[in-house]
């Protein structure tokens, strides 16, 4: 899988944008982190290469593929989304909601291949002991490997994840990240997400693009972007930046 | 390679879909018994034996030979009773799938299928044909049906065109409807307003919503309207799930068009509700309490919601009629009327105690 975004620009009015010529690649089972100060449009950036929102200018490519082209059937087969999570009206438990990812894929009836996929995943993921349990009386980090699943019960060439990390503990923050990160290797996917916290950045991304006022200001790898300069310009803090055992740390300092 | 334990998981997945599948043929066995049990009760009481033969003799084309008093009494079960409780199983059936499936599209628990203003359409085209209707077809009965049905196509037709305008969304979907429903009920209350007392009363008992005068032509053009939307419907189960399960966004990355499933799924409950009450007049409630009361004993997978629904709504219309029809007998009281008043309670009481998928 290859994923290349050429010049989006996206704003829901044509005086203000929040997306300016974003470009960049991914490749075969690699990860790119999104980071950025809230409103640079991380979330829309998402949204933009899944097509939900269409963007004003610019193509996303799918292995050369235009994902503009593509129905949304064709789109859910090829790219899996996991939103940021909203407490649902009428939850359904956590077998149900994986098989919403095979939604794109049957038509009245859930056909024993689709189910073989849905428990595949569902047994992958270590979600057996909470098959049975309705997703809104999970804890947070339950939840979102549930939506991981969902999104992977779908069999995409790229998730895309929108802050995966932002309400879990330290420990679940650790495990979804290495669980998509592992799964971009193993099943060749590429691996798209946002998140705040530039030290988890540091020991799961291969890429990392930093978002600053709708353009991207830095992209590479983690030690040549999270620099104690690039975080400054960017967040207006100072840190102290150290590399540890290979992996950049970023210690805050007291203002 | 796949663990022993998720094999045990589906395997008790698929017991549980077996289990709530001979739920439901027996809750639906048990509506058919009640209902031919309901068709001996009336004015008269009969038993079952006289409404096979009643039936039978129907069938052979012999209701019109035989001793005049049984002939009567075969004619009331046959034309009357009959019927009505088919009538009432119909009308239950398209109020909670209509119920289920607005909700679901709008993602909001307090929709029903006359959020959309149909009832106060259907009322205000009612309310048009008995104070103004002039002619022999619209002072007919038939004439006020058709009125109230092609009030409710207008009403339709301008909640489609106005949330289509404004991006088919869930709140404009909602408010739309909320906003017609209003029109349409002022619209109404001038026409009372001015009408003649006679015609007045005649127009309120039209809003009571009830079986009484039930006849097969009803039933016919009920019945084919919600068996034909009811079944689009449960079709479409799985992007009903995937509408229910997420904002927009999310529905849209699952593959399924969410303006679209929105639309084609409002047109078809609203549709399905219009031929309804334009037999019946306003029943209430049902179509809002039964898909809550479905959803408390299987859950919200879309699979087994809408045919529990569907018979939660039926059975609790068809059990109002009969008691609406006995408690004050001969005084047949509407069955929009009596669904409150028995629902309510059973509704709060499974509020209470219940827990989402009992039947999991």
């Amino acid at each position: 899988m290859s994923l290349k975004v050429e010049n989006i620009s996206f704003g829901y009015t044509p005086e203000r944008e929040i997306l300016s010529n974003i470009s960049f690649e991914v490749g075969l089972g690699k990860t790119l982190f999104l980071l950025g100060p809230n409103g640079t449009g991380k979330t829309t950036l998402l949204k933009c290469i899944n097509h939900v929102l269409k963007p004003n200018s610019g193509r996303v490519l799918i292995n050369e593929e235009d994902v503009a082209g593509f129905s949304p059937a064709v789109r859910a087969k090829k790219i899996g989304y996991v939103p940021q999570y909203n407490n649902n009206v009428f939850p359904m438990n956590v077998i149900d909601t994986v098989m919403l990812g095979r939604a794109a894929f049957v038509g009245y009836k859930m056909r024993s291949l689709d189910k073989d996929i849905v428990f595949d995943v569902i047994d992958r993921l270590e979600l057996g002991s909470f098959a049975f349990k309705n997703i809104n009386e999970m804890s947070g980090g339950e939840r979102q490997r549930v939506f991981i699943a969902r999104a992977l019960a779908q069999e995409p060439e790229l998730i895309i994840l929108d802050e995966p990390t932002s309400s879990l503990d330290l420990k679940n923050q650790m495990f979804t990240l290495k669980l998509v990160t592992e799964l971009a290797q193993s099943k060749n996917i590429g691996v798209v997400l946002s998140v705040h916290d530039m030290n988890l950045t540091s020991l799961f991304a291969d890429k990392v693009i930093i978002l600053k006022e709708s353009r991207i200001y830095a992209c590479g790898k983690p030690a040549d972007t999270l620099t104690e300069k690039n975080i400054r310009e960017v967040y207006g803090v100072d840190t102290s930046v150290t590399l540890e055992e290979g992996y950049t740390h970023v210690r805050l300092k007291k203002v | 390679m796949k663990t022993a334990e998720i094999t045990d998981i589906r395997d008790r997945y698929e017991r549980s879909n077996r289990n709530k599948l001979t739920v439901l043929a027996v809750s639906a066995a048990v509506m058919a018994m009640l209902g031919i049990f309901f068709v001996t009760i009336g004015v008269t009481d009969t038993n079952i034996v006289q409404v096979a033969k009643a039936v039978a003799a129907w069938a052979g084309g012999s209701l019109d030979t035989g001793t005049s008093a049984q002939n009567a009494a075969y004619k009331i079960i046959v034309l009357m009773r009959l019927p009505r409780v088919v009538l009432a199983v119909i009308a239950g059936i398209g109020l909670s799938v209509s119920g289920v499936a607005m909700q679901s599209v709008t993602r909001n628990p307090l929709v029903s299928p006359f959020t959309m203003g149909i009832s106060s359409a259907s009322a205000f085209g009612a309310s048009m044909c008995i104070v103004f209707g002039s002619g022999m077809f619209f002072k007919s009965e038939l004439g006020i049906i058709s009125c109230a049905f092609a009030s409710a196509v207008v009403c339709i037709t301008i909640v489609y065109a106005i949330s289509t305008k404004a991006g088919m969304g869930p709140e404009t979907v909602v408010l739309t409807g909320i906003a017609l429903n209003y029109f349409f009920s002022a619209l109404t209350s001038t026409i009372e307003f001015f009408a003649q007392e006679h015609k007045l009363a005649a127009v309120v008992q039209w809003t009571f919503g009830t079986f009484n005068g039930t006849v097969w032509r009803d039933v016919l053009f009920s019945g084919v309207f919600v068996i034909i939307c009811s079944t689009v419907i449960m079709v479409h189960f799985i992007k009903l799930n995937a509408m229910a399960s997420g904002d927009d966004e999310l529905v849209k990355s699952l593959g399924v068009n969410p303006q679209k499933i929105r639309a084609v799924m409002c047109l078809l409950s609203v549709f399905m509700t219009a031929a309804v009450i334009s037999f019946t007049g306003v029943i209430g409630f049902v179509g809002l309490v039964a898909p809550h009361i479905a959803r408390i004993l299987v859950g919200n997978d879309h699979k087994f919601l809408i045919p529990f629904s569907a018979v939660t709504g039926s059975l609790l219309l068809m059990v109002s009629d009969v008691v609406g029809k006995t408690i004050l007998s001969p005084v047949s009281i509407p069955v929009g009327i009596v669904v409150s008043f028995l629902g309510v309670p059973l509704f709060i009481n499974l509020i209470v105690k219940g827990k989402r998928g009992n039947l999991s």
